[in-house]
């Protein structure tokens, strides 16, 4: 069989989300942001929801998502989407709103924001990246970084007595009332891509149904940060993140 | 021989040569380009073997650029 054989619409499996634009992204090669702005794209098209929907940008890697999803944006100020999301879903509440958010972002300088907002249960989905790391200013240690792990500024690893374990802000997060669905995800194979976009569905729907904040965390890698390939990076991920960071539901409801 | 014939369209402007596609292929389809490089200087994806793709779009999922397109047909 030729090549021209298979290659014509009636055959196609996969391919770039249509919401997602020819710019060319500016992450490092590997990064899991790439992978998660596709699984966004795929469900607001899925549900049909790219006229209704409006996307909080954070500060951190992903500030330039709104260069690569043709969709309704908004930046935020460092931390504040979950503030921003409350007005602008109280404003408008007929649209779908939702943040993307690093762990710089929702778990350091937005912690306040981030669970006042899911403590007042507003109807909002948050995507939560989260790479134990501060990948845009160059590796430094955040909240989420794991104990011993090397950073920039923990050159000898993190030291717990001195500078406090890994911030699980999701278990947090789900003991709140207002909070629906707290959930944690990964995208390092095609299997986990998959799950994070039936979460990712999940959580849109639960926003335009009013039924309280949804959080989807994804573990996912900074290879860049961490100093290693992409591949290594997963295998990183798999081996050390998850026993701190375990997948699944903590809450659905 | 399997049932079914894939083949897998690597948008090389996009491809950064992350090798995430190559790692993710159950047949050792993909490999990175060992010499030529796209405009950015990166070793793009190519078809090593096209005729082990068997279209499961493995590659096209942990594609963080999207620069995967896959096409799977049934033989005949």
């Amino acid at each position: 069989m030729n090549p021209s054989d298979i290659v014509s619409p009636e055959n196609l499996v996969y391919r770039k989300p249509e919401l997602m634009n020819d710019n060319h992204m500016h992450y490092c090669p590997g990064c899991s942001h790439g992978v998660v702005h596709k699984v966004i794209a795929e469900v607001i098209k899925e549900l049909g929801l790219q006229e209704k929907c409006i996307g909080v940008a954070p500060v951190g890697c992903a500030v330039f998502a709104y260069k690569y999803l043709d969709i309704d944006w908004q930046e935020a100020a460092h931390g504040r989407a979950p503030a921003l999301a409350t007005a602008i879903k109280r404003l408008l509440p007929d649209r779908m709103v939702f943040t993307y958010q690093g762990d710089g972002d929702l778990a350091a300088i937005g912690t306040a924001e981030t669970i006042h907002a899911a403590n007042r249960g507003e109807n909002i989905a948050i995507i939560f990246i989260n790479n134990a790391i501060y990948g845009m200013t160059g590796g430094q240690m955040a909240p989420t970084t794991l104990s011993k792990m090397v950073t920039s500024t923990s050159p000898d690893g993190r030291d717990v007595q001195t500078m406090g374990g890994p911030l699980k802000i999701l278990d947090m997060l789900a003991l709140l009332d207002g909070v629906c669905l707290a959930t944690r995800v990964s995208v390092h194979t095609a299997a986990a891509v998959k799950k994070t976009r039936r979460m990712v569905k999940l959580a849109f729907e639960n926003a335009m149904a009013g039924k309280g904040t949804s959080i989807v965390e994804v573990v996912s890698t900074c290879n860049a940060g961490w100093k290693m390939t992409p591949a290594a990076a997963n295998d990183w991920m798999v081996e050390n993140m998850f026993p701190v960071y375990p997948i699944g539901d903590l809450k659905n409801i | 021989m399997g049932k079914v014939k894939g083949y897998v369209v690597v948008n090389t402007d996009r491809c950064k040569g992350c090798n995430l596609c190559v790692v993710s292929c159950p047949t050792d389809t993909l490999d990175l380009q060992p010499r030529e490089v796209n405009d950015r200087g990166y070793h793009y994806a190519y078809m090593k073997s096209p005729d082990d793709c068997i279209g499961c779009a493995n590659c096209g999922f942990v594609c963080p650029e999207g620069c995967i397109t896959v096409y799977r047909k049934k033989r005949v």
